[in-house]
């Protein structure tokens, strides 16, 4: 019966016409379309793109490299304390970060906030850690608490709550509200809904966004030596400094090891944790 | 006194009186609605959603301690809207609502979470947090009293609490899946934590929304068996919405259908033909 009936629609021609492939954008999206290019095509321009110039860089680049191997291996030690040093700030910016984002994210979150004044100031504090850049940061640490590695835990600190604090209020909005409205309905305070519905729901996302901050630190912390905060880059900047590309090599690698050890155990870590219940 | 003549809505017509079915399930085994103790009593209730049409348009029902209650109607009549304004989970337009005595809609914050600890809900959609153990989803029953970690998760609750939520899951027969997280259930399962969740609570009565609208014939017979036993034991009142025709006969005493937020009829069980009740979705 039901292939009488299918074959019966497909043979007939449909009353009305299969929709175009492709909608025809309005004159307004076509003149924005129109807009996006030139600007590229400005910014081309503006960035002073010259073929000439990455012709004649190629030997210059291919000396370099020469000169960075083989990597030396001279200053092993002092090398492998500074990215311990440069681990230890990013983890420890990581936990705290996430730690203090996670109080925030809620007030920052429109249907759990506790009042709209609170929701306003947390989306105000979160999109300015999150906006000014973690250099920025660095520097203000530097100059207010001193050289050193606090200054870089504290700036990636800040940079932690910029980001998980606005990806975990996303994720606290978008989980079902089936669940808080199951606990609403049996009597339950704001607090047992957002610890009992929300954030087991949220979980998954936060652990994701808190892993990807762990290694989006472990690249920054890097840089951040370069002002001053501690961790391996001023050891990176002094050997570009001195032409010691060789040992400049050696941190390079160092670093590729450590955010490559950072990633992989993380991705280990997420498939665990988000397999477990509670 | 019979349901029919507790019905106070108006416009509310009688059956026309087919073959009569046998007793509903859940009549057998309990002592009669004791109309003197009204429990839930719902008067001129109106909804409407931002100045839209009216979701429910004056709906007034009176349901005594006891009774079984089925609400039907097409989707949009105001079935599931009419059971969550009675815990002001939407909050109503106009009208009044007691429940348990208390005016629903004069209470604070505070009032109005004890009187939701004494309504067990069911949900069409289970609404368990998916991520959590069966165990932690069970214990969260014990919000209704107790506020804080200790019924947030399985394995901060007190062992009392625990005992008390695998006692709940051996009643709905899954003791044996406590730990497994509960998006890996089956719907029928899902639906059976969600009914151990509402024991946990210790309800005074039942609501429940399309309880098996989601599962399949057989988990849907399992369950509407299952949640009727444990109503039946319980001695609670239910007030629950339905398309089945089927399910309204066999386990209410009464049912009530609406049509365009207005009660179309409300009749008791006994004695009424299937085929007229369809008449409803026509």
């Amino acid at each position: 019966m039901t292939e009488t009936a299918f074959s019966g629609a497909s043979a007939g021609l449909p009353t009305r016409p299969a929709p175009a492939r492709f909608r025809r954008p309005g004159n307004g999206m076509s003149l924005l379309y129109l807009g996006a290019a030139a600007f590229f095509v400005y910014s081309l321009h503006g960035s002073e793109i010259s073929v000439e110039s990455l012709v004649n860089g190629l030997p210059n680049m291919a000396r370099l490299i020469g000169e960075m191997f083989p990597p030396s291996i001279a200053r092993l030690q002092s090398v492998g304390s500074a990215m311990l040093q440069t681990f230890q700030m990013a983890f420890a910016g990581t936990v705290i970060g996430v730690l203090l984002s996670v109080p925030l994210a809620i007030c920052a979150a429109r249907s759990l906030s506790p009042h709209p004044v609170l929701y306003h100031i947390s989306r105000a504090l979160i999109a300015l850690f999150r906006t000014v850049p973690d250099l920025v940061w660095a520097l203000f640490f530097v100059v207010t608490v001193g050289l050193g590695p606090f200054a870089g835990m504290l700036t990636l600190v800040v940079d932690a709550i910029g980001f998980c604090g606005r990806f975990f209020a996303e994720a606290m909005e978008e989980t079902d509200k089936g669940p808080q409205e199951a606990l609403t309905a049996l009597g339950a305070r704001r607090s047992g809904v957002v610890f009992s519905a929300v954030l087991p729901a949220a979980m998954p996302s936060m652990i994701n966004s808190s892993l990807f901050t762990l290694e989006k630190a472990t690249r920054a912390s890097v840089v951040l030596g370069l002002v001053g905060a501690g961790g391996i880059g001023i050891e990176l900047k002094v050997a570009m400094d001195l032409f010691q590309y060789d040992q400049a090599a050696t941190i390079i690698l160092g670093v590729f090891l450590l955010v490559l050890v950072v990633e992989r155990l993380s991705s280990m870590l997420r498939q665990r944790i988000l397999r477990q219940s509670v | 006194m019979t349901a029919v003549t507790l019905a106070r809505a108006t416009d509310a017509k009688q059956l026309p009186q087919g073959e009569p079915l046998p007793p509903p399930i859940l009549a057998g085994g309990r002592a009669a609605p004791d109309a003197a103790l009204v429990e839930l009593d719902v008067t001129g209730l109106c909804k409407a959603y931002h100045g839209g049409p009216a979701v429910l348009d004056g709906v007034s029902l009176q349901v005594p301690r006891g009774q079984s209650v089925a609400l039907i109607g097409s989707n949009g009549a105001g079935k599931s809207t009419l059971l969550r304004c009675c815990l002001r989970l939407i909050e109503p337009s106009g009208g009044e609502v007691t429940l348990l005595g208390e005016k629903v809609r004069a209470l604070d914050k505070a009032r109005l979470r004890r009187l939701r600890a004494e309504i067990g809900f069911v949900f069409q959609r289970h609404n368990l947090v998916g991520q959590l153990s069966v165990l932690s989803n069970v214990i969260h029953g014990a919000q209704s009293r107790q506020a804080g970690p200790g019924a947030w998760f399985h394995f901060l609750a007190s062992r009392a609490a625990r005992e008390e939520a695998m006692h709940c899951l051996e009643r709905v027969g899954l003791a044996e899946f406590a730990l497994r997280r509960a998006d890996q259930l089956s719907g029928g399962q899902s639906q059976r934590v969600a009914i151990a969740r509402t024991l946990m609570q210790r309800p005074r009565m039942m609501f429940a929304d399309e309880p098996v609208a989601s599962l399949d014939p057989n988990a849907g017979e399992e369950v509407m068996n299952l949640f009727a036993e444990l109503i039946r034991e319980k001695g609670l009142t239910l007030v629950f919405t339905s398309h089945h025709i089927n399910h309204a006969l066999r386990y209410a005493d009464r049912v009530v259908a609406l049509r365009n937020g207005r009660i179309e009829l409300d009749v008791a069980t006994a004695g009424v033909d299937a085929a007229a009740l369809r008449g409803i979705y026509d």
